[in-house]
């Protein structure tokens, strides 16, 4: 097998993708990157934000040479990519576009094997590997033979991710990938790119408008601007909270409420005390209570001088601890009658109730140490 | 009204009306896709070329294939290429529309990602934009072929075997068997042709049958 030719060139290992003083100006003058400079590290996952016009997807896709830069220098790993041949580098470069761009007249295995069969890997060979990414990125086997137009909006971008992911290149590049789908299937793909990136390690540069979607992804945010230059490049949490410029934190937008989805729940303490079986009988208590089931499910909410399980109040929200942030603890404690979040460990087996108090303590401590 | 002794005693006679029709409207359809391909291909990689392509093509179009046949005469005489020569030109030039608009219908997104794949252009031409325009040049074919059979007829006037021998047999002798035949034949080999390529189509483009637009 022809290996990719950037990875030829920078070992095993991911490549990192450095800017230097990089400029895109157009024929009639307008620039569209303007003389940026910027390290996105190896196996990190970079995002660039800003709002739309200012030059981060032409930035992306300078890296690839699908944009040439007018000036300045763009190395993968230590190498100028203007001295790769133009097919060859982007061969070495994993891309997933919005709306996938899967070839219509190819079945979903044939367009995973894509870019091995490009680099001269035998079609049998290849059909083996994707059929592996295929599973790999949360798909069915079932779907291998389908055509794109027999694929969901959701399923023809993990197609796309697939196929980018094929010939296992050491940078991923990916332009606004999930912008054109529903809420929903969006936050599954993320969790599904995290929980592979934490596989696979890439260098991840992605593109998108969405705020939420960059602190959710990123290890570190470039913000871009009007005139396509970086207001800054940090990460998600030190954007939050010490923004660069009014411009970044009017971008930001909520940046305390935000911050919230990057505090981890881990320190968080949860008190048992107040949790009944719901086959035990009910003693009197002016305390709100949890009632739970024999697997430890959260049930019903006992209110204060309630003696009877009535199944008046369920409980709706609960958060796991250590893996969901401070904001879904948050959205548990708000949504409940007591104003009490409950704490579950990943097989939603409640541990305990958290106090308002306790939010007040961790997110303190929080403060205290990102500020130090 | 229909001499079926006269079908019987000059079947084998029909038969290579029959025969020689079809080869006078196939050979055309193969030659002028041969020759709109690279035409096609080159006014998408040209844009310049295309509006030339087209004005002389529609020009020709225009040309009664009568007055083709007559104008070939001199330099082919009497042979199945007097025929032949027209009927190419005119399936070229239907196709040419199909193939561009073809090649052309490749969506932008794909053609994007094929170019980041790294794909070449040319590799990309054949492997990525020619199969996706495979349903507009096999459309652009269909009707090309089934006007080819039509048009073939006319060649028996300048003396080039086709069904339409047995429409001047009819009408010199005031009889109407021999033109029914050719009537019927004609449709015949149109429904047979239109129905090959229809499958030709179901087996080359699994994927376009109930192609969904997003």
């Amino acid at each position: 097998m022809t290996k990719p030719a950037v990875r030829a060139h920078s070992a095993e290992t991911p490549a990192s993708v450095t800017f230097q003083s990089v400029t895109k100006r157009y024929p009639d003058g307008t620039i569209g990157v303007d003389g940026i400079d910027l390290v996105c590290e190896a196996g990190k996952i970079t995002v660039f934000v800003g709002p739309s016009g200012c030059g981060k997807t032409t930035t992306l896709r300078m890296i690839n040479r699908m944009i040439s830069p007018s000036s300045g220098t763009i190395l993968i790993g230590d190498r100028d990519s203007a001295t790769f041949d133009e097919a060859q580098l982007r061969r070495g470069i994993g891309y997933v576009i919005q709306n996938a761009g899967l070839f219509p007249h190819r079945t979903v295995i044939d367009n995973i094997a894509t870019v091995p069969v490009l680099l001269g890997v035998n079609r049998r060979e290849a059909r083996a590997a994707a059929m592996e990414l295929l599973e790999r990125v949360g798909l069915d086997a079932s779907l291998a033979k389908k055509y794109p137009y027999q694929l969901s909006g959701g399923q023809q971008q993990r197609v796309g991710v697939a196929r980018a992911l094929a010939a296992d290149p050491p940078v991923l590049l990916m332009d606004e990938p999930f912008s054109a789908i529903d809420p929903v299937v969006r936050a599954e793909l993320q969790d599904e790119l995290l929980r592979l990136q934490r596989e696979i390690g890439k260098t991840v540069i992605f593109v998108t408008h969405d705020m939420d979607e960059a602190i959710r992804l990123a290890d570190r945010i470039v913000v871009f601007q009007r005139g396509g230059t970086i207001a800054q490049s940090d990460t998600p949490e030190r954007l939050l909270i010490e923004p660069a410029s009014p411009f970044v934190r009017d971008f930001t937008g909520d940046s305390g409420i935000k911050w919230l989805s990057l505090m981890s729940t881990e320190q968080i303490a949860s008190s048992s005390s107040r949790l009944v079986s719901e086959r035990d009988s009910l003693t009197p208590s002016d305390e709100w209570r949890l009632s739970v089931d024999d697997a430890g499910v959260a049930q019903y909410w006992i209110a204060p001088g309630q003696v009877e399980h009535t199944l008046a109040t369920p409980c709706r929200r609960t958060f796991v601890v250590g893996l969901d942030p401070m904001r879904a603890a948050l959205d548990s404690s708000l949504m409940s009658p007591a104003g009490l979040a409950v704490a579950t460990d990943e097989s939603q087996r409640v541990l305990g109730l958290v106090d308002f108090a306790q939010f007040d303590a961790a997110i303190h401590r929080y403060r205290s140490t990102a500020h130090a | 009204m229909l001499d079926t002794a006269w079908i019987w005693r000059n079947l084998p006679k029909i038969w290579d009306l029959l025969v020689q029709h079809a080869v006078l409207s196939y050979v055309p359809v193969v030659v002028g896709l041969l020759i709109a391909l690279p035409v096609g291909i080159a006014c998408v990689r040209w844009r310049w070329c295309y509006p030339i392509a087209l004005a002389a093509s529609s020009a020709f179009f225009a040309i009664p294939s009568l007055a083709l046949f007559v104008l070939l005469l001199p330099y082919t005489g009497l042979t199945a290429a007097t025929a032949i020569i027209p009927l190419t030109l005119y399936t070229a030039s239907l196709l040419l529309r199909n193939i561009v608009d073809g090649i052309r219908s490749t969506d932008d997104s794909v053609r994007q990602a094929a170019a980041a794949m790294g794909y070449r252009p040319m590799r990309r031409l054949v492997s990525i934009e020619l199969p996706i325009a495979t349903p507009l040049i096999l459309g652009g074919l269909r009707v090309a072929a089934v006007a080819n059979i039509s048009m073939v007829s006319v060649a028996s006037v300048i003396g080039v075997a086709s069904l339409g021998d047995l429409f001047i047999d009819g009408t010199q002798r005031f009889f109407a068997t021999p033109i029914i035949v050719g009537i019927v034949l004609t449709a015949v080999l149109a429904l047979i042709t239109d129905l090959v390529l229809v499958s030709v189509q179901r087996v080359l483009t699994p994927w376009g049958q109930t192609r969904r637009s997003k």
